[in-house]
């Protein structure tokens, strides 16, 4: 049991077993509709943790990923006659590609600079959508077409609890094999000193620039999922509060941690839900939870959880 | 020329705002190493406090003093009761603090005031004064002489008051400041207060322009802060030159370009900037101790 749970692979095991053992419990609708975001929403966070919290680079734009993902899968069958799912597929690579592009500047910059430059790269994203009206529908967002997979229609929250559940996990699996392997050690040595591991021989832009690109193609599924699943997008989900929402599931869960990306996925998805008893309060519940969350366990809640069992223990 | 001096004084306006929350964000940074994300916040505070006092009943100066100083003890709390108590954390683990206590004071102005727009009465009238040919609100030179103002101010109590010494000292060596004597708990906690001042201030002075409202502090915290990241974090007249520059950009693009991409010029220009100075305008060069 002890070497299961230090095992890297128990996150995966773990998730594996949520996704699947959750709808016997998950009755109604309504339970698998937020536990359907949780997945698609984690599953862009655990990209996003792979730059943040083992390369280290803060980006406060993710949600411009997220947005091309969502609007390749509207405007694509919309307005260029492609199959949704080969829109998905375009726009996974057309984020990938565009991060490869602009993450060699960007990436040189450190820090708060690197913060700002994606923020205003996430803010372009969003304009171009808000403004083209043409082909996005402009503030109002637009429909997406369902997805048709051989011919059978992809459609409600069974249907998308399952791919988001099966994505998650293969996404979590993809997570920690990176992170095993020796790019993994790679990114922590970048994390932890960028002239060190430079010292040591590590391509420092490669590994960044790798980080980043997985990253930006892991918000993208994301993004064409939650698409797909609402069947409604707007240039809300390229937006700076989207983006600022990722980088907070990433913190409140933990920096570093892939199951904590998730944890931090359902946290936001499902407080909000739950808050919503409080009516007008909830902003100032949300806002409280998150400032009592992050002064008493620092390092998110995972890590710190971990190492408070760990004290416990020794 | 007329067109190009009316864009310049509209930028100049929205600059000077983004130049008093970049300035803000540049005061609490040097102090704490806080990335204070409810700066636009303490905006939204002066103008909406003034606004309903002044809607009670209490007169224009006197309502503008109290927001300020509400605006004052809120920003004392924000450092008493979460950041100090964070101390030692991660810095992206202080900026989610802040996050979430700008997303609680959102919450806490809808509920004390609402969610509609408000508007002060301008100060001086509203009778336009021509100005080479533009036509300028009289507003608008008050808040581009308020900020002037206001930034003289605090230079002045930042090199010439023994106080404002400790800030700075505070700022450029924790340590070395409290083995010489400095409260540095006290500078950082005064930090917070100033800089709340600082935005409730500009909040006040905008609010008869832009209108305000309780959720106006996103959208400047995010200008804000690429202000003060175009000038270069930490440097004070860089927050200046890069609020104003922001707010020309704006007002230049949105004239001449187009206005509803009016904010990607700006943020085109910062991406330009930091590409070829990748300190911003006034920043140091970055050593990293290996």
């Amino acid at each position: 049991m002890r070497r299961l749970l230090a095992s890297p692979y128990f996150v995966v095991i773990a998730l594996t077993l949520a996704v699947l053992l959750m709808p016997l419990v998950l009755h109604s609708t309504f339970y698998l509709r937020i536990a359907t975001l949780v997945f698609i929403f984690g599953l862009a966070v655990v990209g996003l943790n792979l730059l943040m919290g083992f390369a280290g680079q803060v980006s406060l734009g993710h949600a411009g990923f997220f947005g091309i993902g969502a609007y390749a899968v509207a405007v694509g069958p919309t307005s260029l006659g492609v199959p949704s799912w080969l829109a998905l597929i375009a726009g996974a690579l057309g984020a990938g590609v565009i991060a490869f592009i602009i993450g060699r500047p960007i990436l040189r910059l450190r820090g708060h600079y690197l913060a700002v430059a994606t923020l205003g790269m996430g803010l372009l994203v969003a304009l171009l959508f808000n403004n083209e009206a043409d082909w996005t529908g402009g503030p109002d967002g637009m429909q997406v077409p369902r997805l048709y997979v051989l011919g059978w229609r992809v459609y409600g929250p069974h249907a998308w609890y399952w791919i988001a559940g099966t994505s998650l996990v293969v996404g979590a699996w993809l997570a920690v094999n990176l992170v095993a392997s020796p790019t993994g050690r790679a990114l922590r040595a970048i994390h932890d000193s960028e002239v060190a591991a430079r010292m040591l021989g590590v391509d420092v832009t490669r590994y960044k620039l790798a980080a980043f690109v997985l990253s930006a193609v892991f918000a993208a599924i994301a993004g064409s999922y939650l698409a797909l699943f609402d069947g409604l997008v707007t240039p809300q989900e390229a937006g700076f509060l989207r983006s600022i929402e990722f980088v907070t599931m990433a913190v409140l869960g933990g920096l570093g941690s892939i199951f904590g990306s998730v944890v931090g996925a359902a946290m936001l998805v499902v407080l909000p839900q739950v808050l919503t008893v409080f009516q007008d309060y909830e902003h100032i519940m949300l806002g409280l939870v998150m400032i009592i969350v992050m002064v008493f366990l620092p390092q998110g809640i995972i890590p710190s959880i971990t190492a408070l069992a760990r004290r416990r223990s020794l | 020329m007329a067109e190009f001096l009316q864009f310049a004084f509209s930028g100049l306006t929205v600059g000077a705002i983004y130049a008093l929350v970049a300035l803000g964000f540049t005061l609490i940074y040097n102090a704490s190493d806080v990335i204070n994300f409810a700066q636009g916040e303490f905006v939204m505070l002066g103008g909406m406090v003034t606004v309903f006092l002044l809607a009670a009943g209490v007169p224009l100066p006197f309502a503008a003093f109290l927001a300020v100083a509400a605006t004052v003890v809120v920003g004392l709390a924000l450092y008493r009761l979460a950041i100090e108590p964070a101390r030692g954390a991660s810095a992206v683990t202080l900026i989610i603090i802040t996050i979430g206590a700008s997303i609680l004071l959102r919450g806490l102005a809808s509920l004390v005031f609402d969610k509609s727009f408000h508007s002060l009465p301008p100060f001086a009238g509203s009778r336009p004064i021509m100005i080479g040919g533009a036509a300028v609100l009289p507003q608008s030179i008050i808040v581009l002489v308020g900020t002037g103002t206001l930034v003289l101010a605090l230079w002045l109590f930042l090199s010439r008051t023994l106080i404002g010494k400790a800030i700075i000292a505070t700022a450029a060596n924790r340590l070395a400041a409290r083995l010489v004597g400095i409260n540095t708990g006290a500078m950082v906690g005064l930090s917070f207060a100033v800089s709340a001042a600082i935005g409730a201030v500009g909040g006040i002075l905008v609010a008869p322009i832009t209108l305000t409202s309780y959720d106006v502090g996103t959208l400047l915290a995010l200008k804000g802060f690429a202000a003060a990241m175009l000038g270069g974090m930490g440097n004070p007249l860089g927050a200046v030159v890069g609020g104003l520059l922001v707010g020309l950009l704006e007002g230049f693009g949105a004239g001449y370009l187009s206005s509803s991409y009016k904010d990607a010029i700006a943020f085109i220009v910062i991406l330009a900037v930091l590409f070829a100075m990748p300190q911003g305008l006034f920043g140091r060069a970055h050593v990293e101790r290996v």
